[in-house]
C-alpha cells in the first residue's frame, strides 16, 4: 500500500515534469529560429494565423528570378504561410497575366520593365531612382487591381554584350560605337527583346541600329551564343555573375543614350490577395529582400549561374547566413 | 499524389476561359495582328508564317532525308543479311525513348544553335524507326519467295531490290512516317534554340498573343497531317499491285 | 481580412551576410560546371540528390498518364469492337492527337486548364490513345473466327466471349502498344516543364539548365533509363502473356 501511493506520487510528480517540459520546449520552439544574441534578431517568426491562407510564388524565366521567388517563398513559408512555388513561367508578359488571372499569387518585377513593357512608358520618362520609379509603378499597377511592394536594394539592366576581343578589334566602348558597324552584326536576345523598347525596339529606336540578324534565343544560352561565335552581340544583364568572374571574355556596351533603364526588384501581387494574406505578406517580403544588395545578388547569381547550384540551395543560404532563418 | 484527380482535371476544364478563339487564330494567319503584347509591332501574316512553316519544311526534309541515307542502307542490308537484330530492334526502342527536348538543349549548348546543327540533331532522331522498320520490314519477306529468287540466279542486291524491298514497303513506310512525326515534333520547339520554325508562335505566347498560339499549334497540326498524308500517298504509289490487295 | 492576430516579430536587423559569403571567381579559378565542358563527373557526383523529385514527378506523370490513356483507349476498342462504323473516326481522330506535336498540346490546353500536373497528363494521355486503340483492335481483328466460334457453339454470350475469349487472346498484341505508349509517355512528359507539370524537364530547361550539359545528359539519361525500363518490364509482362508465340515483335 505504501509503496503504491509512492508509486502514485512519483508517477504524478514525473507527469507534472514532462507536462511542464514539454510546455516550455512548445513556447521555445516557437521562437526557434532564433540563434543570434538579441532575441529574434533578424528572425522570421511563423505565426500560424498565416497558415490559412495559401500563396502560389511565380517567376519569370531566368536564375536571377528563380532566386528572388525562391527567396520569397521560403520566406513567406517560414512566416507560416502555405506556400506554393510555380517559378519559371514565362517572360514578363505572361507572368503578368498569371497574376492578373489568380493562377500565381505574385511575383518579383523589376520596376522599369513594368513602366515600359506593362504600361508603355519611354524609357527617358523612367525615374532614376528606385523609390520614384516604384511609386510609379505601383500606381500603374493599381489601375489593374494588383499592388507593387517596395523595392530591393539592388537594380538589375538589359545590356548590349560581346566578346572583349570583338569589343577591342572594333573599338566599341558604348552603343553608340556601334553605328555603322551594326549592319554586319548579329543580335542575339530574348524572344520579347523584339518588341521591348529597353531591348531591340529601343536600339532601333533611339540608337538608330540596324543589326544584320535578331535571332531569338531562351536566356539561359545568351553567353553560350557568344562563346560559340555565332553571336556578335548578345543581350545580358548587368547583374550577370559572368561579367565579374569572366571579365577577361566578356564585356557590356554603356549604354549612354540611356535606353535601358535599370530597376530594381519590386513584388507584384493581386490587390484582394495582398488583403487576405494579412500584413505579414508585405512584411516577410520587405524584411527579407533587404540583404539583397547588388554584391548579394551577383554572389547568389554566380552561385546558380556559375556553380549550378539549384535556386532554392542559393536562396537557403541567403536566408540563413542573413540571418532570417535558422 | 491528389486523389481526387479526375475532379481536378474536369474542374480545370472550365477554370479559365481561353482569350483566343479559331477565329482570331485565322485572322492572325492571313493578316499582320496589332497584338496588345508587343507593344505596336505587328505579328503574323501571311508572309510570317510562309517563312516559319518553310523553315520547319526545309530542316524536316533535310533531316528526313539524311536520316534515310544512313538508316535506310543499314537497316536493309542488316535486314537481308539477317544479321544484328538486337541492334537494328534495340535502336528503335531507344530511339523512342530519347526526350527531344534534351536533344536540342544538348544540342545548342554542345554544338551551337543553327539550321544545320539542328538538322543533324533531327537527323539522329530519325535514323532510328526507319533502320527498325527497314529491317523488321525485310525480315518479315516469305523466305520462299527470296529462296525462288535466289535460285533464278539474281545477285544479292537485285534480290534486296526487286524482291525483299517491294514486299517490305509498307513496313519500312510505316518507319518514315515515324521518323517524320518524330522530326517534325521536335522542329517544333526548334526555337529554344534560335531556328524559327511554326514552334515559335506556339512558344512564345508574350510575342504572338492567345491567337498567335492557336494559329501555331493549328499550323503545326496541319504541316504534320499533310506530310503524313502525303507519304500514305507516296507509299501507295510505290506499293505494288498485288501487294495493295492484301494489305487492305 | 485576418483579425489583429499576433504578428511575426519585427526583424532586429536589416539581413547583413557575413564576409565569408561572398567567393572569389575568376576566369581561371572557374568550377568545371561553369565552362562549356561536356560533363562534370565531380558536380554530378555531389548533385546527383537533386533528380530525385524531378524523377519522381516524372514517374507519376508517365504513370497516370499511360493509365488514363489506357482506359480511355481501351473503353474506345470496346465501343468500336461491336460497331464497326465507329473505328475510322475513332481511328482518325486519335491519329490526330499522336500526329500533333504534344508542344502545341501542351500550350493549347494552358490556357484552358492551367498550369498544373493535370494539364500536362491531359496532353500526354492524349498521345497514347492511338497507339493503344490501334494496337487493342488490331489484337482482337487478329483472333482467329474458328476459336470465337468455336466459344459460340459451347454456348458462351458474346460478352462471355469478349472477356473470356478474345481479349486474353489479344492481350499481347494490347502490352506491345502499352510498351509504345509507355516509351513514348517517358521522351514526351519532358515537356511537362512547360505546363508547369514537373519532371526531369525541369533540370533541362529552367535553373539555368539550359547551357548545362552535364544537367541535360543526366536528365535525358535518367529518362531514357527510365524508358527502357518500362519496356523491359513490359516486354517480359508480353512474353509472359503469350507463352506460344516467340520471336521479335517490331
Amino acid at each position: 500500500m505504501r509503496t503504491t501511493t509512492r508509486g502514485a506520487r512519483a508517477a504524478v510528480a514525473v507527469l507534472l515534469a514532462l507536462v511542464l517540459s514539454l510546455g516550455v520546449a512548445a513556447c521555445g520552439s516557437s521562437n526557434d529560429e532564433s540563434t543570434g544574441e538579441e532575441e529574434g534578431a533578424g528572425a522570421i517568426v511563423s505565426n500560424p494565423e498565416n497558415g490559412k491562407v495559401t500563396l502560389t510564388i511565380g517567376s519569370k524565366n531566368f536564375p536571377e528570378q528563380e532566386i528572388l521567388g525562391e527567396i520569397y517563398a521560403q520566406a513567406l513559408k517560414a512566416a507560416g504561410y502555405k506556400v506554393k512555388s510555380d517559378l519559371n513561367l514565362g517572360s514578363e508578359t505572361v507572368a503578368h497575366q498569371a497574376v492578373k488571372s489568380g493562377a500565381t499569387s505574385g511575383y518579383p518585377e523589376y520596376a522599369s520593365t513594368a513602366l515600359t513593357s506593362f504600361f508603355g512608358i519611354e524609357p527617358e520618362e523612367v525615374p532614376a531612382g528606385a523609390q520614384p520609379a516604384y511609386e510609379k509603378a505601383k500606381a500603374e499597377f493599381e489601375k489593374e487591381g494588383l499592388t507593387a511592394f517596395p523595392p530591393t536594394p539592388f537594380a538589375s539592366a538589359n545590356a548590349v554584350g560581346t566578346l572583349k576581343k570583338t569589343a577591342e578589334e572594333r573599338e566599341l566602348k558604348t552603343v553608340s560605337d556601334l553605328e555603322g558597324q551594326s549592319e554586319e552584326m548579329t543580335l542575339y536576345g530574348s524572344p520579347e527583346c523584339r518588341q521591348r523598347i529597353d531591348c531591340l525596339a529601343g536600339l532601333e529606336k533611339y540608337y538608330g541600329l540596324k543589326f544584320k540578324s535578331f535571332t531569338p534565343v531562351d536566356i539561359g544560352l545568351r553567353y553560350t551564343v557568344l562563346e560559340k561565335g555565332q553571336a556578335d552581340l548578345s543581350i545580358l544583364f548587368t547583374t550577370d555573375p559572368q561579367l565579374a568572374a569572366e571579365k577577361d571574355k566578356f564585356v557590356i556596351l554603356e549604354d549612354d543614350k540611356h535606353v535601358f533603364p535599370a530597376g530594381n526588384v519590386i513584388f507584384v501581387t493581386k490587390s484582394s490577395v495582398a488583403e487576405k494574406a494579412g500584413p505579414d505578406y508585405e512584411k516577410t517580403i520587405v524584411e527579407v529582400q533587404k540583404g539583397l544588395t547588388l554584391p548579394v545578388m551577383q554572389e547568389l547569381d554566380a552561385r546558380v549561374e556559375l556553380e549550378k547550384q539549384s535556386p532554392a540551395k542559393a536562396a537557403a543560404a541567403y536566408l540563413k547566413e542573413a540571418g532570417y532563418t535558422g | 499524389m491528389s486523389l481526387p484527380l479526375l475532379p481536378a482535371l474536369a474542374g480545370r476544364l472550365f477554370t479559365v476561359p481561353p482569350s483566343a478563339s479559331f477565329g482570331g487564330a485565322v485572322e492572325f494567319i492571313f493578316t499582320p495582328q496589332t497584338s496588345n503584347v508587343t507593344g505596336g509591332k505587328t505579328v503574323g501574316g501571311l508572309s510570317q508564317v510562309v517563312e516559319l512553316t518553310l523553315t520547319q519544311l526545309e530542316v524536316t526534309v533535310l533531316a528526313l532525308a539524311l536520316s534515310l541515307a544512313v538508316a535506310l542502307p543499314i537497316g536493309l542490308y542488316l535486314g537481308h543479311r539477317g544479321k544484328g537484330e538486337f541492334l537494328a530492334i534495340g535502336i528503335g526502342n531507344a530511339g523512342r525513348a530519347v526526350p527531344e527536348l534534351a536533344l536540342i538543349a544538348l544540342m545548342a549548348t554542345a554544338i551551337g544553335v543553327g539550321v544545320l546543327n539542328l538538322t543533324v540533331a533531327l537527323a539522329v532522331l530519325g535514323v532510328p524507326p526507319i533502320l527498325t522498320n527497314a529491317y523488321v520490314g525485310v525480315r518479315q519477306v516469305d523466305r520462299s519467295s527470296v529462296d525462288a529468287a535466289r535460285g533464278m540466279g539474281m545477285s544479292e542486291l537485285e534480290i534486296l531490290r526487286k524482291v525483299e524491298v517491294p514486299l517490305a514497303i509498307p513496313t519500312i513506310f510505316s518507319g518514315i512516317r515515324g521518323a517524320t512525326i518524330a522530326i517534325v515534333a521536335t522542329a517544333t520547339i526548334a526555337p529554344l534554340a534560335g531556328v524559327l520554325t511554326l514552334g515559335d508562335f506556339i512558344i512564345n505566347q508574350n510575342v504572338y498573343g492567345d491567337d498567335g498560339v492557336v494559329a501555331g499549334a493549328m499550323l503545326v497540326a496541319f504541316l504534320a497531317l499533310a506530310l503524313e498524308f502525303s507519304l500514305a500517298g507516296l507509299q501507295r504509289l510505290l506499293t505494288s499491285k498485288g501487294l495493295k490487295v492484301s494489305t487492305a | 481580412m485576418t483579425g489583429a492576430a499576433a504578428l511575426a516579430l519585427p526583424l532586429a536587423k536589416a539581413g547583413e551576410v557575413g564576409e565569408g559569403f561572398f567567393h572569389e571567381r575568376s576566369s581561371e579559378t572557374l568550377p568545371c560546371q561553369a565552362t562549356d565542358k561536356l560533363f562534370c563527373f565531380d558536380w554530378a557526383k555531389e548533385n546527383i540528390g537533386r533528380y530525385g523529385t524531378p524523377t519522381v514527378q516524372h514517374l507519376e506523370l508517365v504513370a497516370i498518364s499511360v493509365l488514363l490513356g489506357f482506359a480511355i483507349a481501351f473503353a474506345f476498342s470496346l465501343l468500336a469492337h461491336r460497331r464497326p462504323w465507329l473505328r475510322p473516326p475513332l481511328l482518325a481522330g486519335t491519329g490526330i492527337l499522336y500526329t500533333i506535336p504534344s508542344i502545341a498540346f501542351f500550350f493549347l490546353l494552358l490556357p484552358i486548364t492551367g498550369r498544373g500536373r493535370e494539364t500536362a497528363i491531359i496532353a500526354l494521355s492524349a498521345y497514347t490513345l492511338q497507339i493503344i486503340y490501334r494496337n487493342t483492335m488490331i489484337g482482337l481483328a487478329n483472333v482467329p473466327t474458328a476459336v470465337k466460334d468455336a466459344a459460340r457453339g459451347m454456348g458462351l454470350t458474346e460478352r462471355q466471349i469478349l472477356w473470356k475469349v478474345e481479349l486474353p487472346l489479344a492481350t499481347p498484341e494490347i502490352v506491345a502498344g502499352l510498351r509504345i505508349a509507355t516509351v513514348s509517355t517517358v521522351a514526351i512528359a519532358t515537356l511537362a516543364v512547360f505546363a508547369g507539370g514537373g519532371g526531369l524537364g525541369t533540370q533541362i530547361y529552367g535553373q539555368g539548365n539550359i547551357n548545362f550539359a552535364t544537367s541535360i545528359i543526366i536528365a535525358g539519361g535518367i529518362a531514357i533509363l527510365m524508358a527502357l525500363a518500362f519496356d523491359a518490364v513490359l516486354l517480359i509482362t508480353q512474353r509472359l502473356t503469350t507463352p506460344w508465340r516467340r520471336g521479335a515483335q517490331a
